[in-house]
């Protein structure tokens, strides 16, 4: 075990920070394999905490028009179409005339065409050549795994293979939150659960915080200046309730409890998965050995981090500031040393 | 059902944890199929073939239940000389009148019956939806019915069923449907194999399958695919229709249709049914068999609770106050003769057909003819504003100043709002309690039409016209409460339920019901819900405090029974199928039926009972038919009559078809209603000239999202937000060849009308290989219109009107379209381009659509007197060659 108000390490964090009546660290456990995508946590969430909207903007990135945790969004739903197999299933397109664009199957599916004729007549617009082009082009490297335009996805190889992931991000509640660390004001503190919660009373805007979250969960409000984000429902968490969102959540894809309890099934759930054929299952945040000394909301995933936008190996963004004090400090003495000598030097 | 039912579909990710193998069959890669095993996409509109595929699947190669089939269903009865199958007839079924293109279903009945079909005039059921009726009524089969146990008989139903079914091959399924023969086995082995004596499957369905011009064949071939693996009345079987949205079952229970009286009382005809006697004699049939035998009991409580003490047996309880259909008055038919200047006013609670319903212009422009139309709902929605927001308006067709409708906006409680019941899927009635007040003047349905009818009342109070007797001599004694005199709900409830006249008695079965007006039930299969003067919908045990079966939570009609016919998870003998499926059995000892559930079935009727030759009510029931409200008491996988587009399901191609029918000469569903008007012009398809112009087909359906036309979704910012605007999902095959850019704009055009919507390139959507050729489809979400936080065009007003005509029903799943690139053309031009696509396509005003496509013999009449030959010597002809 690390020292006390140690920044790094595993640790339980509500006595570690003053809780002398701590309560078992409660978290969620967010299964993304039964996960539907219904998006009842992020209308429950805005419901309950009365979260403004954030915008109606169709971003075409598959169904999510959310598009990242946000101040006025506190659970995300991402969702991400994958030409990936998903090796359990049939590959959805199988036997199917349907391959990438760039294929000959493609070209050909394409050139036979609908019909006969069409009938278009002269002044009736054709279809744009450049997006047809564009559609036409394959694939193309956008710098993230699983990240490609709508539709072209694919290799050269046949288009069988199709999973659509879907995931309920939510703030992590870290062990060792950076964002709380910080915070100049104590606006954020550390709940008797373990929980990370912003004081919207005592924010002054400062916006700290938000360099300081290594998972990008933390924002400011435009128009408020103040930093919002998942309180895990601390109102109904005192109450004895279940948070908005595991509350609505109807197939218990977010689970929340205990955590210790929740670390357990996650584990007999990513072996009941393995056992059944379901290889790529694997836990997130669930380490307390990791960078931020596991999350208070872990997750089981169907493919790397990344694929879902999350960083594969986020580290507290606070663990070296000991040592930086350290460093700053013997740097500022070795100044000091410096300036001491070049005086005594000069007098010399 | 992960898109529309995410809360239902819980369960079905609960089966899957504990192991279920989950298929997903759909046009398009949905939320569903993102969780399922095996995803199949399919053509829309072609899903008879896949299910008829699965029915000769189970029976080439023997795989039904066999004792179950033989024992409860109509396999072995034996059918008239005179029936002639779609294989005889090139897709139609004898019978058929060109005429009225409509049935005649002598020739379809049991051999010996063919004078009983009851169902002479299937064109007039047609327009009364009789087929709905039949639903539950089953239909007449008197006297005894010829049997082959070996099953052997040519004429015998398995052997029908065979014949009929025999071209649904694989290689047909993946003709028609698209789907590759290996990944169609796989559907057909999974479901054979999960059924049977210690297994059951469920069929669980949603609106999306019935909203078709063959959408009862749909249900019905699945009936049968059920019936034959003996999923039916079995735990773990059954058949489950989701429903649009809460409380559609009650709604149809006591309902809000034209051609229905509560608890499936049909509503009289003024011709058919003139008097009492007439009207009653049409449900019970006197000699008929099965538990309709007691209608006259239900049809006289139900007066007597309408009309209280004026209701007596020598005025026939009031008989002659309730309204007569004089023929169609569907939603449909009523928005054309809106159109047409010949209906005045219009009340709309909790709808928005200017969105939610097909031909959404048809809608608007009827609308918009009216003299008054009163909208209820929680907000103002397009239906309340479609004189000024529009459609119609942009294009000139409705101009404000002169729109001649006066618009009634009356603001509505929401069901958190307003205590109440509501029934779902499995006929489970649940109460529910309000929860806080209605805000501003929004008020419940039940202070509107309690206050509505009081006002009424008082202002027809003198009035000397025996016309007014009806509304004057009605109950209408609700107690009320609080500062708006909200009515009693409970006190609906009770009267729902039924009791004593005088004693005041709240029934506690409706085998208490009573024909001398000593009873009035308001609707008979949920007497019970109010026993012992207790609210028994609201009960709430946790199912951790009662067996599976969970009999103490709410309460299902009829007689909180869980599963009906469930006298049939039983053996003939009265013994469980297997110890694992074990559900309601009989116990010789105490000489009753008893289980976990309610035993559908009388409760002292042996297993070994068999009816004297001259029973008839439930008496004609013997102990080992279960299906006791069929007149035969056997299911039946053939029906004899009752369903007006044939005894059997057929492969037709949706009314709007890119292509041919591959399986017959006909073409579409012969019997469908169609309305020729000039504001209804359906895209032509096969053998019609011209079907290229509209060459793809598109789908609709729901976002998880929003809810149905938006009006709660589209209005409330944390759920706008999640889908903020119309779209369009396609392939990147057919972005290609449209040129569409993602995010970029498209337009679809039918005959109806052009709507423009955002490009979704997506890898959900598949082109399909159908019949040699591809076929894209392209899907759409139809909550957008006009009103609300976003809005955008609305995807039903590409579809024409064409009906299914057993409940009438309309095709709204499938149509043809073109797309484009682009922005569609606004103001007149709009109607321009609509134009121009109707003139290339021949959609001229004097064209008359081709409902019979075949040369097939026997079309004119059931004994095939067009042709030379007899009907007889042509069949055996077409079994040869079949041979």
């Amino acid at each position: 075990m690390p020292d006390a108000n140690s920044l790094y390490g595993p640790l339980d964090p509500a006595p570690d920070a003053g809780w002398t009546d701590a309560r078992p660290r409660m978290g969620f456990f967010t299964d993304t394999s039964v996960c539907i995508g219904c998006k009842a946590c992020e209308v429950a969430c805005k419901e309950w905490n009365d979260v403004p909207g954030s915008g109606l903007d169709l971003l075409g990135m598959s169904y999510d028009n959310t598009g990242a945790l946000t101040a006025n969004s506190w659970r995300h739903v991402a969702f991400v179409e994958q030409p990936a197999p998903a090796g359990h299933r049939t590959p959805p397109f199988a036997g199917y005339p349907t391959a990438a664009p760039a294929s000959a199957t493609s070209a050909a599916v394409v050139a036979a065409g609908t019909a006969d004729d069409t009938g278009t007549e002269p002044g009736l617009p054709t279809g744009d050549p450049v997006a047809a082009a564009r559609m036409a082009a394959g694939p193309e490297f956008l710098g993230m795994p699983g990240s490609q335009p709508p539709g072209r996805a694919t290799g050269v190889a046949e288009r069988t293979d199709f999973r659509w992931l879907m995931m309920s991000d939510v703030c992590k509640h870290c062990t060792h939150a950076a964002c709380l660390d910080v915070c100049p004001t104590g606006s954020l503190f550390r709940t008797e659960f373990g929980t990370v919660v912003v004081q919207e009373d005592i924010c002054n805007g400062c916006g700290y915080c938000i360099s300081a979250c290594p998972y990008g969960v933390i924002d400011q409000r435009k128009g408020d200046g103040r930093a919002w984000k998942c309180t895990l429902c601390y109102d109904r968490l005192g109450a004895g309730n279940t948070p908005a969102c595991a509350q609505a959540c109807p197939t218990e894809s977010i689970m929340y409890g205990p955590l210790d309890e929740l670390r357990e099934r996650a584990a007999q759930r990513v072996a009941t998965l393995h056992e059944r054929g379901v290889p790529e299952a694997q836990l997130y945040g669930h380490d307390p050995t990791d960078g931020v000394g596991g999350d208070g909301a872990f997750f089981l995933l169907l493919d790397a981090p990344e694929v879902y936008g999350l960083p594969p190996d986020p580290v507290v963004t606070t663990r070296d500031l000991p040592q930086m004090w350290k460093r700053a400090g013997l740097a500022a003495l070795t100044m000091a040393a410096a300036a001491v000598v070049a005086f005594v030097g000069g007098s010399s | 059902m992960a898109e529309a039912h995410p809360v239902g579909f819980q369960w079905v990710m609960e089966a899957k944890r504990r192991g279920a193998k989950v298929f997903h069959v759909d046009p398009r890669f949905t939320r569903t199929s993102a969780v399922a095993d095996t995803y199949l996409p399919i053509r829309a509109g072609t899903d008879i073939a896949l299910l008829g595929g699965v029915v000769r699947y189970i029976l080439e190669n023997e795989l039904d239940f066999r004792e179950y089939v033989l024992a409860y269903t109509n396999a072995a009865a034996v059918v008239s000389e005179q029936f002639l199958d779609t294989e005889d007839l090139d897709g139609l079924f004898s019978g058929y009148n060109t005429d009225t293109n409509s049935y005649d279903q002598a020739s379809w009945q049991y051999e010996g019956q063919e004078r009983n079909s009851g169902g002479e005039d299937t064109g007039k059921e047609r327009d009364s939806a009789a087929g709905l009726e039949h639903e539950s009524h089953g239909v007449p089969t008197s006297g005894r019915i010829r049997r082959d146990e070996t099953l052997q008989h040519p004429r015998c139903v398995y052997q029908i069923l065979r014949r009929h079914f025999s071209r649904y091959t694989p290689e047909m399924v993946e003709r028609v449907c698209g789907i590759p023969q290996e990944r169609f086995l796989e559907l057909a082995r999974a479901w054979t194999e999960n059924s049977g004596r210690e297994r059951t499957g469920a069929l669980v369905y949603s609106v999306g399958w019935t909203q078709h011009s063959v959408g009862v064949q749909y249900i019905r071939t699945g009936a049968i695919i059920q019936t034959l693996l003996g999923n039916m009345g079995r735990p773990g079987g059954g058949i489950l229709a989701l429903r649009g949205h809460a409380s559609i079952q009650g709604s149809t229970d006591i309902p809000t249709l034209f051609n229905l009286l509560p608890g499936y009382l049909p509503m009289p005809h003024h011709a058919d049914h003139e008097t009492f006697d007439d009207w009653v004699g049409s449900i019970s049939r006197p000699g008929q068999k099965g538990f309709w035998g007691n209608s006259r009991a239900f049809a006289a409580s139900l007066l007597k609770a309408y009309w209280g003490d004026a209701a007596t047996p020598d005025n026939d309880f009031c008989y002659g106050y309730l309204p007569r259909m004089t023929g169609d008055h569907g939603t449909y038919q009523q928005v054309l003769k809106m159109i047409d200047g010949g209906i005045k006013g219009y009340f709309l609670l909790g709808q928005n057909p200017a969105v939610g319903s097909a031909h959404g212009k048809a809608q608007r422009l009827g609308m918009a003819n009216l003299d008054w139309l009163v909208v209820r709902d929680l907000f103002l929605i397009e239906s309340a504003t479609f004189w000024k927001n529009s459609p119609e308006v942009a294009t000139g067709e409705i101009v404000p100043q002169e729109c001649r409708t006066e618009v009634f906006f009356l603001p509505a409680a929401s069901h958190v709002e307003k205590e109440g019941t509501f029934t779902q899927t499995q006929r489970l009635l649940q109460w529910r309690e309000k929860a806080v007040d209605a805000p501003g003047d929004a008020r419940s349905e039940l202070w509107f039409f309690y206050h509505l009818g009081r006002k009424l009342r008082e202002r027809l109070a003198d009035s000397p016209h025996p016309r007014d007797r009806a509304l004057l001599d009605l109950t209408w004694d609700y107690p009320t409460h609080g500062d708006l005199a909200e009515p009693s709900a409970e006190a609906v409830l009770r009267e729902i339920n039924g009791y004593e006249t005088a004693s005041g008695r709240p029934l506690s079965a409706f085998t208490e019901a009573r024909d001398d007006g000593s009873t009035a039930i308001g609707c008979w299969i949920y007497t019970g819900v109010y026993a012992d003067g207790v609210n028994q919908a609201a009960r709430r045990k946790s199912r951790h405090e009662q067996d599976w079966v969970a009999a103490e939570w709410g309460w299902a009609w009829p007689a909180n029974r869980r599963t009906l016919y469930n006298r049939a998870s039983a053996d003939p003998q009265g013994r469980p199928w297997s110890e694992r499926k074990r559900y309601v059995w009989w116990d010789p000892e105490k000489a009753e039926w008893t289980g976990y559930d309610v035993p559908d079935f009388e409760k002292n009727k042996p297993p070994t009972y068999r009816p004297p030759e001259d029973a008839s009510g439930p008496d004609g029931i013997a102990g080992d038919d279960p299906f006791i409200m069929q007149s035969d008491g056997k299911a039946w996988l053939y029906a004899p009559s009752g369903v007006l587009d044939g005894p059997l399901p057929t492969h037709y191609e949706p009314a709007e078809s890119p292509m041919r029918n591959p399986m017959y000469g006909q073409q579409a569903n012969p019997a469908r209603k169609v309305y020729e008007n000039p504001v209804n012009p359906m895209n032509p398809s096969p053998p019609e000239a011209h079907s290229d112009v509209f060459p793809y087909v598109f789908t609709v359906s729901r976002l998880t999202e929003h809810h149905t036309a938006g009006g709660m979704s589209r209005t409330v910012r944390p759920l706008a937000e999640l889908q903020p605007e119309m779209f369009v999902e396609v392939s990147p095959e057919l972005a290609a060849e449209a040129g569409l850019a993602h995010l970029g704009w498209a337009h679809l055009v039918t005959g109806r009308s052009v709507i423009e919507a955002k490009v979704l390139v997506t890898d959900r959507l598949t082109p399909l290989r159908v019949d040699g050729r591809i076929i894209h489809q392209l899907w759409l979400p139809y909550h957008f219109g006009t009103e609300g936080l976003v809005t955008g065009d609305s995807a039903n007003d590409l579809f024409g009107i064409t009906l299914d005509p057993n409940v009438l029903i309309q095709e709204s799943k499938v149509g043809t379209c073109d797309v484009r690139s682009g922005r569609r053309p606004t103001g007149p031009a709009l109607l321009d381009l609509v134009a121009d696509y109707r003139r290339r396509a021949g959609m001229t005003v004097d064209r008359r659509i081709p409902l019979v496509t075949t040369d097939a013999v026997g079309c004119d009449d059931a004994a095939g007197s067009t042709d030379q030959r007899s009907p007889e010597a042509a069949a055996g002809e077409k079994r040869g060659e079949d041979a």
